[in-house]
């Protein structure tokens, strides 16, 4: 009989272990995903609170995407499975439910988020947990002028084009104004917004006078007393990068005291509040859409798919699609063409979150009114269109006329620079280089 | 000084007229709280959603009267009708099947009922009215504006917010301090909220008087809400934010006060809309500056009285 070197009970669990972690590394490392049942994708979004009047649209544009792509056979033949939770509580609260649907239900990819600060928070969580995330709406430059994040991409534009876009816009339809004041929400995107708004109007044309920056309480319902203030100042120019309820009620209560008669109101998130506006917004003051996808985009890409993404929604919700709704499904569609790619480069192979990763950067993935890229810092590029709101019998609300389509690569901070940076060495010549007017509007 | 007020005069008389209008509309929701706590001594965190309920629903009953092809007037009524309802549905509702249960108990849980009442209440308004904003302003608009003069040009007030919120406002304090004080069931009310062992001792039935304080409080914040939905877009939200702001008039006001919160409301209102014209960044914590000075000087609130707590 053999003898055996003497061995103890711990010296031999520890032993197995560490070969069984070995092995579980090597075959981490080398594993070759299988295809799963189904593609489980973790969505934040606003579900409740001030916020909702967003967050409740995008997820009906998901669901409403996620049943189309199902019909046509899901994602390289898998179908999609949404994972909602809502972003109201807190970062606190989202950071937890990142990481229970990451490493308990084992999503495959997460979409965050529509706030900011959901945003900021999850970020940092797709580095530690190694997961794809898309960032569907958010809008803070800081996410990718920060930090590096390998696994984060986002599929739409972000705050700084969409300030700088309606402010190029200003400058060239009413380039003699004098004064401004500014109306914004008192927390993070109403005063980051205006920092970049005045960084950029100081470099484009200096010697603006700010006669007013008035920050009211986030999710007021009176600004009456602004209004008032406003109507004594009487600025050429009033900036508002207000939404949702707070903008219906700033416009309609500025409406109902004349004070449109007297200043220019400049509006970069007006699209998402126009249609509960109806016939008050009034006609002439400048609207943005958070990209290029107004409803009467004059030269889409592919006219029969924004008709059929448009009416689709209608169909289903009754009530016409707003920003969020085509940042939903710039994601989702963005997952499928990254997918694509992905499996092409393993020769059908399902890929790993790091091939999938890799498979999003440098990414074109086409909308129905352009094409997006992905650049190599994970920011999309989208076109801005901005214009003058206007009324006709086509739509029940406003749309915008005599619009401009500002390229995102134009209006965009150059990968590696801050974009308060990058804003104070633009010179005025871009007023007039950096958009082309289009069709008729 | 006096140059100063030379210069900026007639500014003072603008924000004077804002901060009027802000300080109805604060007052009416604030004082139904300070009744209800007055007497049932239960914090009503769901107070804010019988405030944007009230909004809501006078807001639809508006839309659907103009549907109905009534006037604009009609908007106005539907005001007044929605505010009954509310607090003539829900007050009973919330005080029988809820309240009724924790009086008495500890603080920390008749808080924590009433918030969780307040959040299935939120749910609720999103279930019934959606997320889009809502709005309805025909009556607001059907009153048409007044132009104040203001050196030599002229600023538009809408005639709904220089004389219908301050009218109701001054209404509803002048109808509260008559029926409180002239009235039997007023008196009753007074008795129970001043003593409720001896007033229960003499015969008052405390159960009865707790049910139609609370509805007549719930009634009060429906009010509210309904004479701001004519001005504002109504979103999910809008009871959180006007909850915080009414516990800040009862604070400085004192637990109970009617008149003291008409004072704090006014004191909050001009000191918000004095903020925006001469120190615009203050305007968002203006409120509570107010009421933490008030409340270094008098820790009872402006109105309230110190009680010897029996141990």
């Amino acid at each position: 009989m053999a003898e055996f070197p003497s061995l103890t009970r711990r010296a031999a669990l520890l032993g197995a272990a560490a070969s069984g972690s070995l092995l579980m590394a090597g075959s981490g490392a080398e594993a070759q995903p299988q295809r799963p049942s189904e593609l489980k994708i973790g969505i934040t979004t606003f579900l409740s609170g001030p916020a909702s009047v967003f967050g409740v649209p995008g997820r009906q544009a998901a669901d409403m995407l996620i049943e189309e792509i199902n019909r046509e056979g899901g994602i390289g033949g898998v179908p999609l499975r949404a994972f909602y939770v809502d972003e109201a509580p807190g970062t606190d609260h989202l950071v937890g439910e990142y990481r229970r649907l990451v490493q308990s239900e084992g999503v495959h990819v997460m979409f965050a988020s529509i706030s900011s600060g959901s945003c900021l928070a999850c970020t940092p969580l797709s580095d530690e947990l190694r997961k794809t995330t898309v960032l569907w709406d958010c809008g803070t430059q800081r996410i990718f002028e920060e930090a590096r994040h390998p696994f984060a991409f986002r599929t739409q534009g972000y705050g700084t084009p969409e300030i700088l876009a309606p402010l190029l816009y200003l400058l060239q339809h009413r380039p003699d104004f004098r004064t401004l004041a500014v109306i914004n929400q008192d927390y993070a995107w109403g005063r980051d917004s205006w920092e970049l708004w005045k960084t950029a109007m100081d470099a484009l044309k200096p010697g603006v006078r700010v006669v007013a920056e008035l920050f009211p309480r986030f999710n007021s319902t009176d600004f009456s007393t602004e209004i008032t203030r406003m109507l004594a100042l009487r600025p050429d120019v009033i900036l508002s990068t207000s939404w949702g309820g707070e903008l219906v009620t700033l416009i309609r209560q500025a409406s109902e005291r004349r004070l449109f008669e007297r200043s220019l109101f400049v509006l970069p998130v007006a699209e998402a509040s126009l249609p509960q506006l109806g016939r008050t917004m009034p006609a002439g003051q400048i609207i943005g859409a958070r990209g290029d996808h107004w409803i009467n985009h004059p030269e889409p890409r592919d006219p029969q798919a924004l008709r059929r993404f448009v009416e689709g929604y209608r169909q289903r919700t009754n009530e016409w699609p707003i920003y969020p709704c085509h940042h939903m499904a710039q994601a989702m569609w963005a997952l499928r063409a990254a997918y694509k790619r992905a499996i092409e480069a393993k020769g059908g192979g399902w890929p790993n979150d790091q091939e999938l990763a890799q498979a999003f950067r440098g990414l074109e993935f086409p909308t129905p009114t352009a094409t997006i890229t992905i650049r190599e810092d994970g920011q999309g590029l989208e076109d801005q269109i901005v214009g003058l709101s206007s009324h006709g019998d086509r739509f029940p609300y406003a749309v915008p006329e005599k619009m401009i389509l500002y390229p995102a690569a134009n209006v965009s901070t150059p990968v590696g620079q801050k974009s308060t940076d990058w804003l104070r060495t633009l010179k005025p010549e871009m007023v007039q280089q950096a958009g082309r007017p289009l069709g008729a509007g | 000084m006096v140059a100063w007020f030379e210069q900026n005069g007639l500014l003072l008389g603008l924000a004077l007229l804002d901060g009027l209008a802000y300080a109805a509309l604060v007052f009416l929701v604030a004082v139904g709280l300070n009744l209800v706590f007055g007497v049932l001594r239960i914090l009503n965190v769901a107070h804010g959603s019988l405030y944007a309920i009230g909004a809501y629903t006078a807001a639809s009953l508006g839309i659907a009267l103009a549907a109905g092809g009534l006037g604009p007037w009609a908007s106005l009524v539907a005001l007044v009708v929605a505010a009954a309802v509310v607090g003539a549905v829900l007050g009973p509702l919330i005080e029988g099947l809820i309240l009724r249960r924790i009086y008495g108990q500890e603080e920390v849980l008749q808080l924590l009922v009433t918030f969780a009442l307040f959040m299935i209440l939120e749910d609720v308004q999103k279930l019934v009215w959606g997320v889009q904003p809502v709005h309805h302003d025909a009556g607001l608009r059907w009153l048409g504006t007044v132009d104040v003069p203001f050196g030599g040009d002229v600023i538009p007030f809408t005639a709904y917010q220089l004389y219908v919120l301050p009218g109701v406002a001054l209404l509803t304090l002048a109808g509260l301090a008559w029926f409180l004080r002239r009235t039997l069931t007023g008196r009753v009310i007074v008795a129970v909220t001043t003593d409720r062992e001896a007033a229960t001792a003499m015969g008052i039935d405390a159960r009865r008087v707790f049910l139609l304080t609370f509805t007549f409080g719930a009634a009060l914040a429906a009010l509210g809400g309904a004479l701001s939905s004519p001005t504002a877009a109504l979103v999910p939200g809008i009871g959180a934010q006007t909850i915080v702001l009414s516990f800040a008039v009862v604070a400085i006001a004192g637990l109970g006060q009617i008149e003291g919160a008409a004072l704090s409301a006014l004191m909050i209102g001009l000191g918000r809309s004095i903020a925006v014209y001469f120190a615009p960044e203050f305007e968002v914590v203006m409120p509570y500056l107010i009421m933490v000075a008030v409340l270094l000087v008098r820790p009872q609130g402006l109105f309230g009285t110190t009680e010897t707590r029996r141990v």
